[in-house]
């Protein structure tokens, strides 16, 4: 069974905004970031993993009468984005849980884990065989 | 290092002939999709049966009989299916498709092709199929994954994989770029005299393209794509080739030799970015420089300068550097100053700021970036941020030099250079004692 897993990193200026995060703190987290999706795809499990551009230039589109693209935002006061997601497949949800804590668990501002909120959505597959 | 002078093994040899055999192919059925189907399946029997029997005797006699065959195979069966199709009202030979309609003489033709010797090819086969794969009908994406399929020789899984894409949407891009031309009636042959210095203009484009998707992103997890810097050099020597004297297709190769001998020192042991001064030079590719020095040399000094030429020769001044204290910026700026008159690129314009920082120093060239903050096309881009931060940094203004390594952190679309930046504004942050 596939899972998503989405990193949503709030914005802002707290201690999530890695931007002013210290030299050697966000080096940790790039290493780990690295590794842990190497381990996935080491472990057979990484279906595709990616990572967004920051929220800056993120627009919302709805087609107008005419069918052409109406945008909106940029949206700087939005509470949390999505910073990227994996997806995997595993043999069970508890397994899908476990990863999704290790990546919540990323070392943050003086290597703390930040405890970051991951959200877990099960990827809808074709129909079960008929018995 | 000899690394990008490929010994000989089976796989060279297919991707090599890969364009004689199509051309032949095409030759023969005047259908281009159907011949390079043909085409792929031989690539396949020959890889699967050479290693296995050795090598035939004429390897390109071997793939045309056998991508020939197919082709026939093929048409045979589509003319069968439009002949139940169309019932008996029509005659039927109506409904046969053209191309088939020599096929008889099969034989015959492939007689001829073994009375030639091995070296008989006809390279213009390669030149006439790259300027019919980087038709302009065709979007980049599209020219550039027929370009590395039909003319060099990599499977539909390889390209995929290369590009990060799954199998079947790339099979799905070939399949209508194929279309595109069929239905473009693109002529199998080359552009009229007229059209000749655009599209020639375009097969660089898409070579380059081929080129930088693989430099730019050979970072850690995809080690395959540095095969396709390797196969747009490969390109690129097959086409300086055929076209000697074309001073830019010269250019070209060169700025993608020199460009290329630098990619072993310009990530770190963790995958990071390290930029061009912070290199350590010992690791580049010697041979390559050497190669490209000698060749953009001897261009600049007959053929008619063009953009690519100055970028290689730009290239070119950088790897002569022994260290980064040794670089010729006087004549980089220089350079700069002919490409910038040559092409209205606004990067190029920012390359020349920079080039302007270092031999004018950087309040110099943070005045040129004012006017560049008027440019639309630039409106938001990080490398304008990333530009001037660096040139903060270096006039000593450490506080508005984070803000904007910050602000073009948050703008750039690589992973790599997200991080390069938000460490330079960590550093500078640190080095402030603030936060």
């Amino acid at each position: 069974m596939k899972f998503m897993l989405m990193m949503n990193a709030p914005s802002g200026n707290g201690d999530w905004g890695v931007s002013k995060w210290p030299p050697e703190d966000l080096k940790a987290h790039i290493g780990f970031m690295k590794t842990f999706t190497g381990g996935l795809a080491a472990s057979g499990e990484l279906v595709g993993a990616e990572g967004l551009a920051m929220p800056a230039q993120a627009r919302l589109v709805r087609a107008g009468k005419d069918r052409r693209p109406i945008t909106d935002g940029v949206f700087p006061e939005s509470k949390e984005f999505l910073a990227g997601y994996w997806i995997v497949d595993v043999d069970s949800p508890e397994r899908a849980y476990q990863i999704a804590a290790e990546a919540s668990a990323a070392p943050g501002k003086g290597g703390a884990p930040l405890n970051m909120p991951i959200e877990v959505r099960e990827v809808m597959s074709a129909p079960p065989v008929e018995v | 290092m000899t690394r990008r002078r490929p010994e000989f093994t089976h796989e060279n040899l297919l991707r090599e002939l890969t364009p004689q055999v199509l051309g032949a192919v095409i030759r023969r059925f005047g259908d281009f999709g159907a011949a390079e189907d043909g085409v792929q399946e031989a690539l396949l029997a020959a890889s699967l049966q050479w290693p296995q029997e050795g090598l035939p005797e004429n390897p390109r006699g071997w793939l045309i009989q056998v991508a020939a065959r197919r082709v026939t195979d093929h048409l045979r069966s589509e003319s069968a299916r439009r002949r139940r199709e169309t019932v008996a009202a029509t005659d039927p030979s109506q409904s046969m498709p053209p191309a088939s309609i020599g096929v008889p003489s099969l034989a015959a033709f492939l007689s001829r092709e073994e009375g030639r010797t091995a070296d008989s090819t006809e390279p213009d086969d390669t030149l006439v199929l790259l300027f019919m794969c980087c038709h302009p009908s065709l979007t980049s994406s599209s020219a550039v994954a027929l370009t590395l399929r039909a003319v060099g020789g990599l499977t539909t899984a390889e390209i995929a994989r290369a590009f990060l894409v799954p199998e079947s949407t790339m099979a799905q891009r070939i399949s209508r770029a194929k279309q595109t031309i069929k239905s473009s009636g693109v002529p199998f042959g080359m552009p009229t005299r007229d059209e000749r210095a655009e599209r020639l203009t375009a097969v660089l484009h898409v070579l380059y393209l081929i080129f930088n998707e693989g430099y730019t992103s050979s970072f850690g997890r995809s080690v395959q794509r540095t095969e396709l810097s390797s196969e747009a050099i490969r390109l690129g020597r097959a086409l300086h080739q055929l076209l000697p004297d074309e001073s830019e297709v010269a250019g070209l190769l060169a700025l993608m030799l020199l460009t290329d001998a630098r990619r072993p020192a310009r990530t770190g042991p963790d995958g990071e970015l390290i930029p061009l001064d912070k290199q350590d030079r010992s690791l580049w590719d010697e041979a390559e420089i050497k190669e490209g020095v000698t060749l953009i040399s001897a261009t600049l000094s007959t053929g008619a300068i063009g953009p690519y030429q100055l970028q290689a020769a730009i290239a070119a001044v950088h790897d002569e550097a022994r260290t980064s204290h040794d670089t010729d910026w006087p004549q980089i700026l220089a350079l700069y100053g002919l490409l910038k008159r040559m092409s209205d690129n606004p990067m190029v314009a920012l390359n020349h700021a920079i080039a302007v920082g270092m031999v004018h120093g950087p309040r110099a060239g943070l005045d040129l970036l004012k006017a560049l903050d008027e440019d639309e096309r630039l409106a938001g881009h990080y490398r304008i941020d990333a530009v001037r931060a660096h040139l903060l940094e270096r006039a000593g203004d450490l506080d508005a030099a984070v803000e904007h390594y910050r602000a073009a952190a948050d703008r750039t679309t690589s992973i790599p250079e997200r991080d390069y930046l938000l460490t330079q504004a960590a550093r500078l942050a640190a080095r402030r004692g603030s936060q």
